[in-house]
């Protein structure tokens, strides 16, 4: 189908956007990043937006920068930017892990990364990553700034704190410590698909046994979120198939997995223990 | 009352002055606007790829993009693949290896594989794999589709 009729607004900076969100909000109005979300909705005419506000001709919002300690990821930087490692540590290894399952090549040129992280779909890769990696979403309305951290930003199926008026300008990831192991495994029936479960890991070693343990569980409930459950078994031990197991065994316990039609509670808990597992067994 | 918005775009290198309304995707406006009908619409939501094209040189699901938002991009469809009589090395191929049979889909193969190629033609066979399941196909059962790009990465190889 054809989406529905809309006014079109192409602000050129980040004051002219949030200024024509407050204005246009409350009579529907909805940003435009990739639109590899909002596009298809429209074209089933499940959402019908008055006013679209594409904030592609803002020129700051395509920036990414690597800074020290973080990678600051600005709303319109697409997901196939980080098909190359965007730094030469284990952060830029794990993203280009984690980009090669989202959709397809040409959904990857167009779709961004902040609007996936803002549509808050439980099969998103990038929310998995943002709260596995304790990321801040930044959102800016005319009020003023505030910062999130990842993990208070998400709240359901599709949920976030974000207001109306608010528009997530950026999102920032601290980087990993050098020498961190990294893993992402997800799975779905057919490649490209939204993943029915996916399993971030991320550990490094002292004196040989694992510190600073991460096990993120994204597809399974309304949001990904760290299992804290899995991150204990780990921290303090020496990496080894048992342990894994067992690390395993505590997030499948931990997760309260939604269901579908094609996908029990049982199956999913089933599916994060086996990421799990498999993801903490490849992680390098 | 619609608003409506003035744009150019940009197709093969021929300029097209078109009045549009910001609901119509880029695959309606290059092929109801422009005349340019060899790009297809399919499922017209992102899943089959049949209209893909490149967009600054990317494949892009044209269904997924308004028209207004590729004002000043270099599109490229599958009109401009030949060159006078000479067809594109991946057009020859597909013809030869049997990549088609109703040929739906082959425009978006064809603007999917272009895109690809031009950029990285010694990508490895499992990659190749991953980006052509980006499109759908009901009628060859892919593997003449991978093999036909194949050949035409080698022949583009060669002639570059």
């Amino acid at each position: 189908m054809k989406p529905a009729p809309f006014s079109y607004h192409l602000p050129t900076s980040i004051e002219q956007a949030v200024a024509l969100l407050a204005e246009l909000a409350p009579e529907d109005g909805r940003i435009l990043a990739g639109g590899q979300s909002l596009v298809p909705t429209m074209a089933f005419r499940m959402a019908r937006p008055a006013h679209l506000i594409d904030i592609n001709a803002i020129g700051e919002l395509a920036r990414l920068e690597v800074r020290a300690d973080a990678v600051r990821i600005g709303a319109c930087v697409r997901h196939a930017v980080f098909e190359n490692d965007i730094e030469p540590g284990p952060t830029g290894a794990l993203l280009r892990k984690v980009a090669g399952n989202i959709a397809h090549y040409p959904v990857r040129t167009r779709g961004t990364f902040c609007g996936s992280i803002a549509n808050a779909d439980p099969a998103s890769e990038w929310c998995c990553v943002m709260v596995g990696l304790d990321g801040i979403v930044e959102l800016r309305s005319v009020r003023g700034t505030r910062r999130v951290p990842a993990a208070e930003f998400y709240k359901g199926v599709m949920t976030t704190t974000l207001q109306e008026d608010e528009l997530l300008v950026a999102a920032e990831l601290p980087l990993l410590q050098p020498g961190t192991r990294t893993g992402f495994i997800e799975f779905s029936r057919r490649k490209g698909d939204f993943a029915i479960v996916m399993v971030l890991v991320a550990y490094r070693l002292e004196n040989g046994r694992m510190v600073d343990a991460r096990v993120a569980v994204g597809g399974a409930e309304p949001y990904a979120r760290r299992i804290a459950e899995a991150e204990a078994v780990l921290n303090g031990q020496v990496p080894g198939i048992d342990v894994f197991g067992e690390a395993a065994g505590a997030a499948a316990a931990a997760v309260d997995p939604m269901e579908d039609n094609n996908n029990s509670a049982s199956y999913r808990r089933g599916l994060v223990r086996a990421l799990t597992q498999r993801s903490l067994e490849g992680a390098k | 009352m619609t608003q409506r918005h003035e744009i150019t775009l940009t197709i093969n290198g021929t300029k097209y002055m078109v009045n549009v309304e910001p609901r119509h995707t880029l695959v309606d406006v290059i092929r109801d606007e422009c005349g340019q009908t060899g790009t297809h619409i399919g499922c017209e939501h992102g899943i089959c790829g049949a209209c893909t094209v490149l967009v600054d040189g990317e494949p892009v699901r044209s269904c997924l993009m308004f028209a207004v938002q590729a004002q000043g991009c270099k599109i490229r469809t599958v009109e401009g693949l030949q060159q006078g009589d000479q067809l594109h090395p991946l057009q020859e191929a597909f013809m030869r290896h049997h990549a088609l049979q109703c040929g739906f889909c082959t425009p978006g193969f064809l603007m999917l594989a272009v895109g690809v190629l031009e950029k990285r033609l010694d990508i490895e066979e499992e990659e190749l794999i991953d980006i052509l399941s980006s499109n759908l196909c009901r009628c060859t059962g892919y593997q003449n589709i991978i093999k036909a790009v194949r050949v035409a990465a080698a022949e583009m190889k060669v002639r570059a």
